[in-house]
């Protein structure tokens, strides 16, 4: 009996982002438009891989999910263990337009979940015109904090655990129990300090408010998938942030939360086919 | 039946999860939970409940407490729960729960806790 593998391929890119040098690990499947997938905070790309397999999508999408330096299996860059890790709009952004440039991507559609989102929003704020479409998912201008990320990295609790139970409200409760705990094992996975660092750029840095106003869909379509049962970044976050942007298409999606692409992907497929379609069209 | 006599319930329903007091094996704490006006004191002993004490008790002194509206607790409580309503932190989020005190046992053991306090879902007249 032949092997049962999955159809993506995973490999490791070099890569210099402003004069420091990355190990980046990536997977993609496909062939077609490229389209370029951003992981949530404190997780990395298996978060895509239902549709790295999906044959509905990658007979017309070149699927390539990274995982973003410090994160999965790429590896934090020299001397990581001498400063504290936090990622801002401008690192995020340079990884990014990196790894499109070095993969010689031709005007990529990029999509992004939660930070992955929000960048999403910086990206059609100050480089539309280098994407073919862009869809943020559970994304907003800003989101009230729910939680002092303060607990997130100390020694007297657990790291893995109390991220992954943090999150797990986020999830809807009508995602299947397998998919919320394999959404839930990558969060108990992540480095040290990082989901930590990644929220720096959440609710520190990445504030778009006022910016969004900006945005350009003529120059590059924006789509918005928000689920319900997601209250970090709630459905009248997602819904404000459009309101204030002419031409972007918006969705809020039901009995999904936070991680729709990982929690419930058949859910999810519902939604994001159509979507890809149109880019495609 | 009432949040408060729901939540009443919660031994029998703990005892019935041995996989939620696996996971609770490590756990040591007295905590307060409040049903609308009504204070429920868990006295929690390597994941299993030694002790439920019911309504208030004067000078008692617990690590935290977690305070719910008995609206917070009823949409809580449903099978399946509507959006906002669904997660400890969509309670406090909305302002229809608090958590006081020292919070390091709430959050070293942040999924048991939340796995505890949905606990009473599963009786049939939550939904």
């Amino acid at each position: 009996m032949a092997p049962a593998l999955d159809p993506m391929i995973g490999r490791y890119l070099r890569l210099d982002i402003d004069g420091v040098t990355h190990r980046i690990y990536f997977e993609e499947a496909g062939q077609g438009i490229p389209l370029v997938c951003l992981h949530t905070a404190g997780a990395d790309n298996r978060q895509f891989r239902h549709l790295l397999a999906d044959p509905e999508i990658t007979r017309r999408f070149r699927v390539l999910a990274f995982d973003m330096p410090w994160h999965g299996k790429s590896t934090p860059p020299d001397g990581w263990e001498r400063e504290e890790y936090r990622l801002t709009t401008a690192s995020y952004t340079a990884v990014i337009r990196a790894f499109c440039k070095a993969m010689e991507l031709d005007k990529p559609a990029v999509m992004g979940c939660s930070i992955g989102g929000r960048i999403v929003l910086n990206l059609a704020i100050a480089h539309a015109a280098e994407f073919r479409a862009l869809i943020a998912l559970e994304a907003a201008d800003f989101q009230q904090p729910w939680y002092d990320t303060a607990w997130l990295h100390r020694p007297d609790v657990h790291g893995g655990e109390v991220c992954a139970a943090l999150i797990s409200g986020l999830i809807a409760p009508q995602s299947p129990p397998a998919s919320r705990h394999e959404t839930l094992w990558m969060y108990m996975q992540g480095g040290p300090g990082v989901f930590k660092g990644d929220l720096y750029f959440y609710r520190v840095d990445g504030d778009l408010r006022e910016k969004v106003k900006t945005i350009d869909t003529k120059v590059c379509p924006l789509y918005l998938l928000t689920g319900e049962y997601d209250f970090s970044c709630a459905a009248e976050d997602t819904l404000r942030t459009a309101a204030q942007i002419p031409g972007v298409d918006v969705q809020i999606m039901k009995e999904l939360g936070h991680f729709p692409m990982s929690e419930n992907p058949a859910k999810f497929r519902e939604y994001i086919l159509p979507v890809l379609d149109r880019i495609a069209r | 039946m009432s949040p408060a006599e729901r939540f009443a319930r919660l031994p029998e329903l703990l005892a019935a999860d041995p996989d939620l007091c696996r996971r609770g094996r490590w756990l040591n704490a007295d905590c307060r939970i409040d049903i609308g006006a009504e204070p429920f004191y868990l006295t929690l002993r390597e994941g299993a409940l030694a002790d439920l004490a019911r309504g208030p008790r004067l000078l008692r002194s617990v690590a935290f407490s977690i305070s719910g509206t008995e609206e917070a607790w009823l949409r809580h409580w449903q099978q399946v729960p509507d959006p906002g309503w669904h997660d400890l932190f969509a309670l406090t989020k909305r302002g229809a729960a608090s958590f006081d005190g020292d919070l390091r046992p709430l959050l070293q053991n942040l999924q048991y806790f939340k796995d505890l306090l949905a606990l009473p879902r599963r009786l049939p007249e939550a939904n």
